[in-house]
């Protein structure tokens, strides 16, 4: 029996165990490997301190998830040994003959010096955990207003437009509770801008601008001053905040970083086209634990899956991997008061105008707030479970960008 | 569009950073640092070699990156560039500032 062995049974892990379990001959055996029983709908924290989404809604027991044929072992993974083909876990080890990491990303607080100080959780959160979201929630349902400020630490994050997001969607649930006046919204972010992309900017600077959202760029976070309620960057600017909503440092696990497998970040070394590993042929990498350019994020490691999937049965037949990936993204980008832009990007081409997924037709615009993109992105929450995680294809949709129905120059 | 450079005519995007990377040479970058009211030092210049090389060589750029780098500490990062160092000292390089997906 040969041994194929998934880390982490999140999004990609899900989804890679549902392709392959259809796909790999009774020689495999597919072992997929997590710590924790709950699989959460990472999407859904964006909702949850508005209200918009409860706890029960982003949660699902992960083996209900899997196909039966899949062997799960619920164990924290200790180190990879990509030499001798093994992954110790806490109390046994396995033997693999291909690798599939799939072990995602997480926030990373305490990379900041002050962040996760005595104000964590209490006028300092984040919302890109599930205990942040709902820790946020509750402070933002007795808060009494004064400044927000929404802070971005370091690129790259998963999901980047969900900071933007969430500024749009606190516009929107201050007004609606008849408080937006006392109310200031700051943003502050290490780029250049909220849209740092030629069109984006055109096109989308009014949102800014029009929903009164205060902007601070080129702010490199040094420290947050806990006593004085400040955080200040690398040039000494200060932004002071009454409430800070602040999306941490990102990192890929420990475990990476325990098998000398990754970068600064503990991101793993991939091959932004075939997904393989940059250093060991039998090791794959999909989905927020790649080092790869593209962004970290679910319809992302979907489309990754559909070419990984593919990519396995040739490296197994020992034909060449196809250099297939382009950077796909396709991602829904809440603008409040119950509209939402869709934007189809990818290594090459950037957001812009036109009409997706059929081409000339729609229904859904690209870069333009619409009703039915918001209805669009409510629908993913289902589709993620129902399609996404069991390798369902989405139709219409490749794996590769189309240009067609794109306003190209 | 076009703008002429220390002489030179070369291809600029709407924020007047250069779309050909290999279109720069030293002469340019001092061009655009004096329209951004930077004097390159050799200082400067030694920075603005290893974010191009970096660049280049397809690594991402950050606040993180250069404090690793060994070539500049953070603080005369900001004192070189004052205000925004990276998406300043990627413009003179000759190489796009880093980006977000929108
Ligand atoms: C607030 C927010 C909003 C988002 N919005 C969107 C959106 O609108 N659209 C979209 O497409 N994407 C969105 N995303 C991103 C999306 O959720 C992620 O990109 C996606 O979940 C990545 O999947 P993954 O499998 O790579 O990682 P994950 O789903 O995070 O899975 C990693 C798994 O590995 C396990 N693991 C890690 N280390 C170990 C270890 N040492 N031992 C055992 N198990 C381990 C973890 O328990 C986890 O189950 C959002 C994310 C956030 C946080």
């Amino acid at each position: 029996m040969k041994s194929l062995v998934i880390l982490g049974a999140g999004t990609s892990g899900t989804m890679m165990a549902s392709h392959l379990s259809k796909k790999l001959n009774k020689e495999w055996e597919i072992i997929l490997v997590d710590k924790d029983e709950v699989h959460y709908y990472q999407p859904g924290f964006l909702f949850i301190p508005f209200d918009m989404y409860k706890e029960k809604d982003v949660v699902k027991c992960k083996p209900d998830l899997l196909p039966k044929s899949v062997h799960y072992i619920p164990s924290k993974i200790d180190r990879i040994l990509p030499e001798e083909n093994k992954v110790l876990l806490e109390d046994r080890v396995l033997n693999y003959d291909i690798l599939i990491i799939a072990t995602g990303c997480q926030i990373a607080p305490e990379e900041v010096e002050g962040m996760k100080g005595p104000l964590w959780h209490k006028d300092i959160f984040d919302f890109y955990t599930f205990q942040g979201a709902v820790a946020l929630r509750d402070k933002l349902r007795t808060w009494k207003g004064g400044k927000l400020v929404i802070h971005i630490t370091e690129m790259p994050i998963k999901c980047p437009v969900a900071p933007l997001e969430f500024a749009f969607l606190a516009d929107d649930y201050f007004k609606k509770r008849k408080m937006r006046n006392k109310v200031e919204i700051y943003y502050v972010t290490p780029l250049s801008g909220a849209f740092t992309k030629p069109v984006s900017s055109e096109k989308l600077g009014y949102l800014l601008k029009e929903k009164g959202i205060k902007m601070v760029t080129d702010f490199a976070i040094e420290r947050v001053d806990n006593e004085n309620k400040k955080i200040i960057d690398y040039g000494d600017r200060e932004v002071d905040f009454d409430l800070l909503v602040t999306v941490p440092t990102n990192m890929g696990d420990e475990c990476i970083a325990r098998s000398g497998m990754g970068d600064d970040l503990n991101f793993v070394p991939t091959d932004p086209h075939t997904l393989q590993s940059k250093e060991y042929e039998n090791v794959f990498v999909i989905g927020d634990a790649t080092d790869i350019p593209a962004s970290k994020a679910g319809s992302v490691a979907h489309f990754e899956a559909e070419i990984l999937t593919e990519n396995i049965l040739r490296y197994i037949e020992g034909k060449e991997l196809l250099p297939a990936f382009d950077g796909h993204a396709n991602c829904f980008i809440e603008s409040g008061n119950g509209k939402a832009l869709l934007i189809d990007f990818n290594y090459n081409v950037e957001p812009v105008e036109g009409k997706f997924p059929i081409p000339g037709l729609g229904p859904l615009a690209l870069l333009k707030e619409s009703k039915l993109n918001h209805w669009g992105k409510l629908a993913f929450r289902w589709i993620y479970w129902n399609m996404l995680l069991k390798g369902i294809p989405i139709p219409f949709v490749s794996a590769t960008m189309s240009e067609k129905g794109k306003k190209l120059n | 569009m076009e703008k002429v450079l220390a002489g030179q005519t070369v291809q600029v995007d709407q924020e007047g950073y250069l779309i050909d990377p290999n279109q720069w040479n030293e002469e340019i970058a001092r061009a655009i640092a004096a329209e951004e009211g930077i004097e390159l030092t050799p200082r400067h210049m030694a920075v603005v070699k290893w974010i191009r090389e970096t660049a280049l060589s397809g690594k991402p750029l950050s606040i993180r990156t250069v404090k690793k780098s060994g070539v500049v500490d953070i603080k005369e990062f900001y004192q070189l560039f004052p205000g925004g160092p990276l998406k300043l000292s990627t413009k003179i390089a000759g190489v796009s500032k880093p980006k977000s997906c929108l």
